[in-house]
């Protein structure tokens, strides 16, 4: 039976006991998981040119559209991201309330609502739709949804047949491969590629030219469109005052998949809510400057239920589903703010990680510094044990994030977690301690500061004032960069020579 | 005014020079400027490691060595971060020491930040003894203080002899994090190796950097690899100019 209201927490504003750990989240996976092993994929990642020259041109230069646009379209950038901050948090406080007035107004509309706890009750409800509407073709405008439950699977191996529609997700699936950041699915392909997979996808001779390749796939998808029975997109925001969806595409796909079909089936994450439909500005003002530098998304689509009397577009049947997959429990945890997430991918942008290492090192369908915090958070952090620690903490995310995530301070604490699941090593936990103690007493600080500069000027591997080699577990860095000798004398000892020679 | 100088453990043992020079720079200014000796380390690899109790015992001996100063200032974004975004968390809500800390939060600045929004200095007349082309890093903690290019930058353009030339990439974080570079080897390497291909893209003299941990992670990586420029705290800038002007 799906989930109904009356078994989420009554987590409005949970506090002390009523706090889950990031221990105590579920274990089962409730994200797919195609790279288990972060490090081995990062050796390779961090070392591939193309995937990094693909990176610059395309979200490197959009996180400097991004930062100017901000700075200059808006005249409070920074102010406005802390209103969307307050409006998400405000709703995550009070989100059985509004879920249940979204729930009531979906209906008032028309529409169907439903409530799935898990991956395996979403797909259900979805194949279940469609059969009963007899929907032999589904077409999809994206959902980061859909890839956690993995939908496509369960409605072609219930004989459906499905087609994505967004450009990247089309050629994703027709490649067999995973999307690579949150908006940009095919960041991580080069045009060969693509010319590769649908050289043989549509049975054709091999182009990498992108205007003839987006041109086959354009006439493809018409077709599809055309046919389809049944539209599944996904949800930006959900407006509980009014019960309508949001989609927001480039392409405008979103709004093919969702008005040409009898039937329409929005997947959306329970925290996609906004409280009113006056809240709605906020956010589109930001979705499309974080995400891309661009001040709208070509199509914002409002949907408030499916065709009335009288009109002559629109789809016969609206539902929506609703999904938990763990996000209730996180709402009750420290974690919580991560619930504001829209799924713009900025911090991915801002990401030097990100950057270097690409979407599928992360080995889930959410990467970058907010995969990093929520693959843990859906999982079990004991299976992720690097995401967490995977960070310079440079900031650049929290910089980012239209709704003021504080994404550096969350990976801290999961990085304190990390004990509570046994992922320190006892000497790690001891060195630090050790350290500590050593940095209380201006004796033993003294003494360890020249025990230092002894080791680093006198025993330790060097040239020319710099060591080349380090010892232990600080020999990571002398294997890719030198480390600077301690000069002869400290800061305290020469303030005191000039303190004595000024007198 | 009376300032003490928190130079930072970093600081203390591998850029001695990076402090007195920021000492000569506060002096020049109007500044009388006293080093608390008791001083070791503000508690920030403890922190971001997940070892908030070990930094909080730092935080607390931090309190008391600056107890008595009027303002503390250091030449570390990052140490002047831990302090300001930081310690907040660590005392919240704590009767006995979040008063403290809070007075300690408020009186700690990070020198270019001190230069510009309380000695509002001004640096016209101050000339570096050669001609040279100098860029600037964002360093990341920079953010933490809520302080963006402009400040560094505006000193820069203003310093006689100095020709500023934009970093691509300024504010990509240099791949230190501290523990990240031991830890996530490849990754720092990637990061830090693509700074200095920027850097040397400038074909400056002197990439400005004004932290202990980026400078040792940028220069490390400019010795090992090869590099036009050299990394220096603006201070060390500042200092050579006012040494400059005295002669």
């Amino acid at each position: 039976m799906p989930t109904t209201l009356d078994n989420l927490p009554p987590s409005a504003g949970a506090t002390g006991s009523d706090k889950v750990h990031a221990a105590d989240l579920p274990r089962g996976m409730a994200l797919p998981v195609f790279n288990p092993d972060f490090k081995a994929a990062a050796h390779l990642s961090s070392a591939d040119d193309l995937l990094h020259a693909a990176h610059e041109n395309s979200i490197v230069k959009k996180w400097y559209d991004r930062r100017n646009l901000l700075a200059t379209d808006l005249p409070d950038g920074d102010g406005l991201r802390a209103l969307a901050g307050n409006i998400k948090a405000h709703t995550l406080d009070h989100l059985d309330y509004y879920l249940e007035q979204f729930e009531a107004n979906v209906i008032k509309n028309g529409g169907h609502v439903h409530f799935a706890s898990n991956a395996e009750e979403a797909n259900q409800l979805v194949v279940q739709i469609a059969k009963q509407t007899n929907s032999k073709l589904v077409v999809k405008s994206k959902s980061m949804v859909s890839e956690e439950t993995e939908l496509n699977h369960a409605l072609i191996a219930a004989g459906i047949e499905t087609v994505e529609t967004d450009l990247g997700e089309l050629i994703v699936q027709v490649a067999n491969d995973h999307p690579s950041h949150l908006v940009y699915p095919i960041i991580h392909m080069r045009a060969k590629q693509i010319g590769e997979v649908f050289a043989k996808f549509f049975k054709v001779p091999f182009t990498d030219d992108p205007q003839v390749l987006a041109e086959m796939a354009r006439v493809y998808l018409r077709e599809r469109f055309n046919t389809a029975d049944m539209g599944v997109s996904g949800v930006n925001f959900g407006v509980a005052e009014t019960g309508s969806i949001v989609i927001c595409t480039n392409e405008g796909n979103g709004r093919m998949c969702t008005s040409r079909m009898r039937v329409h089936v929005a997947l959306m994450g329970m925290e996609k809510l906004i409280p009113r439909f006056q809240d709605l500005p906020v956010f589109l003002k930001l979705l499309a400057r974080s995400a891309a530098g661009q001040p709208l998304t070509q199509y914002s689509n409002i949907i408030t239920g499916p065709k009335r009397a009288g009109e002559f577009d629109g789809p016969e049947e609206f539902h929506v589903v609703i999904m938990d997959n763990g996000r209730s429990r996180i709402l009750a945890s420290d974690y919580r703010d991560t619930l504001r997430c829209i799924r713009c991918g900025a911090c991915l942008n801002a990401c030097p990680i990100y950057r270097k290492v690409g979407g599928h090192t992360y080995g889930s369908i959410y990467p970058g510094p907010i995969g990093a915090l929520i693959t843990p958070l859906f999982n079990g952090l004991e299976h992720h044990e690097h995401l967490p620690q995977a960070t310079s903490l440079c900031g650049a995310c929290y910089e980012a994030c239209p709704v003021k995530i504080n994404i550096p301070e969350m990976l801290i604490a999961m990085k304190g977690d990390l004990k509570l699941v046994g992922k320190v090593p006892w000497y790690e936990k001891w060195v630090f301690r050790m350290w500590t103690i050593g940095l209380k007493s201006k004796f033993a600080y003294v003494l360890g500061q020249k025990m230092q500069r002894f080791a680093m000027r006198h025993l330790f591997k060097s040239k020319d004032g710099w060591v080349t080699k380090l010892p232990g577990p600080a020999k990571g860095w002398t294997e890719v960069r030198d480390f600077p000798q301690p000069p002869k004398k400290s800061f305290r000892e020469l303030w005191k020579e000039r303190r004595q020679n000024s007198v | 005014m009376n300032v003490s100088l928190f130079v930072t453990c970093l600081g203390d043992l591998f850029s001695p020079d990076v402090g007195i020079a920021t000492v000569k720079v506060l002096e020049h200014f109007g500044c009388t400027v006293d080093f608390p000796d008791d001083q070791t380390c503000c508690g920030q690899p403890q922190y971001n490691n997940g070892y908030p109790g070990e930094a909080r015992t730092l935080a607390e001996r931090m309190i008391r060595v600056f107890k008595n100063s009027q303002y503390v200032v250091t030449p570390s974004g990052s140490c002047c971060a831990m302090v300001r975004e930081h310690y907040p968390v660590l005392f919240k809500d704590d009767k006995q020491w979040e008063n403290d800390a809070l007075e300690f939060v408020a009186k700690t600045y990070e020198l270019v930040e001190f230069l510009t929004k309380v000695l509002k200095a001004d640096i016209t007349g101050l000339a570096l003894p050669k001609p040279m082309a100098v860029t600037y890093h964002f360093t990341c903690h920079t953010r933490g203080l809520h302080m963006n290019e402009s400040p560094a930058i505006n000193i820069l353009k203003n310093l006689g002899n100095a020709t500023f030339v934009p970093l691509d990439k300024f504010d990509q974080c240099c791949g230190f994090g501290g523990t990240f570079a031991i830890k996530y080897t490849d990754i720092s390497a990637a990061i830090v190796k693509d700074k200095v291909t920027c850097g040397n893209a400038t074909h400056a003299d002197v990439m400005i950097v004004n932290d202990a941990g980026c400078a040792m992670n940028i220069g490390g990586a400019c010795h090992r690899y090869g590099a036009q420029f050299k990394p220096q705290h603006l201070a060390q800038l500042l200092a050579a100019a006012i040494d400059n002007k005295q002669h």
